[in-house]
């Protein structure tokens, strides 16, 4: 008995010996689902070339990745908006990210003008056939209030309009993909690091496809900036691995981002 | 000798007895600490930011960024929902009660006992994800309503969850009534369901009530098997098959990022409150038919 306590101690000792060798840095960044994949990407890149850093990455939308930071739970808070003004938390911008709005493939619905997106999200109109589409009831999903999505989607496309609170509502980009897919006649919005190459329709706004190069002109409104605020100024690893995410252009294409300098346009407050 | 062993014992049972009033006084200093930060934090809805409580449980518009945080939307879906889960789950779990202490007989009674237990101690999660991938596509296939999400299926996922509380309680009941009065009712000449209605039921009436009413509370307090299969809507449902929101499922979708000291927090915070509020009065109804029975 008193044998395997001892095992166990030493056991225990020795594992956290080892974890400490093995990393000598943790940095941990949570918040948005839309950078989520890219900061996940990263993550494995850097870790992979500095075995001494040990990254974790997890979600849970803009407004608890701003809140966590705040409260200095984690080291990045990453979010697709600004932060409510805090002197503390430095805005360290790394991309530009597009969203598209997702309808259900089976709709074959192409393009919506901003007035029918408007109409749908207010529920003002609730059947498909009163914008060009089949018999079908239309299912809204709207993302949770602190998300950074629903944010930019209600400033950049609904506004003067208002989102009415009739949706569904989904907690993070992967499950709006997921319901967008499985339920007929539903339409919502996601970042286009979730949407792009899923088996969806992501629709062009009067006219405007959804893409990368219509987002570097300025063509297509519904778009932002992603942020990855840090509680003071970014310092050692985390800096290394903030420049590392804003500076490495094959890692932001993989996943649908925009490298900022590319940008044809510019907004202040996105 | 003797008073050596004598005031070691008794030092002993001193230094016991220390340990188990620190202990009773911990979890009294814990609730107070509970009672009076929610009370504090919850009402600040109302006296920070000078919002009516009337506005707060019977306006449905729920728009905090416009600073009306009308919850009545979050506390009709917690009460339809609990009804819906009470009403399919309570006679149910009272019939299986009955099953298991009156009609079973003794060798499948020991088997069921413990599976039912069983039950009791899968996490809600695992309810909700079954909820998500087995009843919302078979009510989205079957029903009018397009995404399957529905109040309907929170109703029911809750109505299972609920189950093993209502039946180990209610079987409880059964089994602690006198056998001399299954014995006169049979021998009066009862058939064992005449027995059963007429003669037991009425008799556990109360325990059968405590048995609801903690089954109540479980529904009411239930959140992240709800919140997958409810669809989070904040308004009132049209129907079963419509989606919408609980005072519980609010909360938790909107609290991880509530910026500190908006209305969207305060109104948070005294939605908790509210269900702490619900959670004392169903307390007192348990003690109140309690004391019914004795």
């Amino acid at each position: 008995m008193q044998r395997n306590a001892a095992l166990a101690a030493l056991l225990i000792g020795f594992s956290l010996s080892t974890s400490a060798v093995l990393a000598d840095t943790s940095i941990t960044a949570a918040g948005s689902t839309a950078l989520l994949p890219l900061v996940k990407d990263a993550a494995g890149a850097y870790q992979t070339a500095n075995p001494s850093v040990k990254i974790s990455v997890s979600g849970g939308g803009s407004g608890t990745g701003i809140n966590q930071v705040a409260a200095k739970a984690i080291d990045i808070g990453d979010s697709d908006i600004q932060a409510p003004a805090q002197p503390e938390l430095i805005d360290n911008r790394v991309a530009v990210i597009g969203f598209a709005v997702i309808v259900n493939p089976d709709l074959k619905i192409k393009n919506l003008t901003r007035k029918q997106i408007q109409d749908i999200f207010a529920g003002n109109v609730t059947n498909w056939n009163q914008v060009g589409g089949p018999d079908q009831k239309i299912v809204v999903i709207n993302r949770t209030r602190g998300s950074g999505t629903r944010v930019v989607f209600e400033k950049t496309v609904i506004a003067p309009e208002k989102v009415t609170e009739g949706g569904l509502t989904e907690d993070a980009t992967g499950t709006v993909i997921s319901v967008v897919k499985s339920t007929p006649g539903a339409i919502s919005y996601a970042a286009f690091s979730g949407t792009h190459g899923q088996p969806i329709v992501e629709v062009s706004i009067d006219g405007v496809a959804p893409t990368e190069a219509n987002v570097i002109t300025g063509k297509y409104p519904f778009w932002s900036y992603e942020h990855m605020f840090t509680y003071g100024p970014a310092t050692g690893e985390v800096k290394k691995f903030i420049d590392f995410i804003a500076s490495n252009n094959d890692l932001l294409t993989k996943n649908s981002f925009i490298r900022i300098a590319d940008m044809k346009t510019s907004e202040t407050n996105r | 000798m003797i008073s050596s062993i004598a005031r070691r014992s008794h030092t002993t049972e001193r230094i016991a007895l220390n340990v188990i009033r620190f202990c009773a006084g911990f979890v009294i200093f814990a609730m107070a600490i509970i009672l009076i930060y929610l009370t504090v934090e919850g009402t600040k809805t109302f006296f920070v930011d000078h919002f009516s409580p009337i506005s707060f449980l019977f306006s449905p518009d729920y728009d905090v960024d416009g600073g009306h945080p009308g919850a009545a939307v979050f506390i009709a879906g917690t009460l339809l929902v609990t009804v819906f889960a009470i009403v399919v789950g309570g006679p149910f779990g009272i019939a299986v009660g009955v099953f298991l202490s009156e009609i079973a007989p003794k060798a499948m009674a020991q088997v069921l006992k413990p599976a039912i237990e069983l039950l009791v101690g899968i996490p809600s999660v695992v309810y909700g994800w079954l909820g998500l991938t087995l009843l919302v596509p078979l009510i989205r296939d079957h029903t009018s309503s397009p995404s399957g999400f529905s109040l309907a299926g929170a109703g029911i996922v809750l109505a299972i969850m609920i189950l093993p509380t209502v039946i180990s309680l209610s079987e409880d009941a059964f089994t602690s009534l006198p056998p001399a009065l299954r014995e006169g009712s049979l021998a009066l000449g009862a058939t064992r369901f005449q027995t059963i209605m007429r003669v037991l039921l009425p008799s556990a009436s109360s325990g059968l009530a405590v048995a609801l009413i903690l089954g109540i509370a479980r529904a009411v307090g239930e959140t992240l098997a709800i919140q997958l299969v409810i669809g989070n809507a904040a308004s009132f449902p049209k129907g079963i098959f419509s989606p919408t929101a609980t005072l519980t499922t609010v909360i938790v979708g909107e609290m991880p990022s509530a910026t500190q000291g908006t209305i969207q927090e305060h109104a948070l915070f005294s939605m908790a409150f509210l269900l702490l509020l619900i959670a004392m009065v169903l307390i007192l109804l348990v003690r109140f038919a309690l004391r019914k029975r004795t």
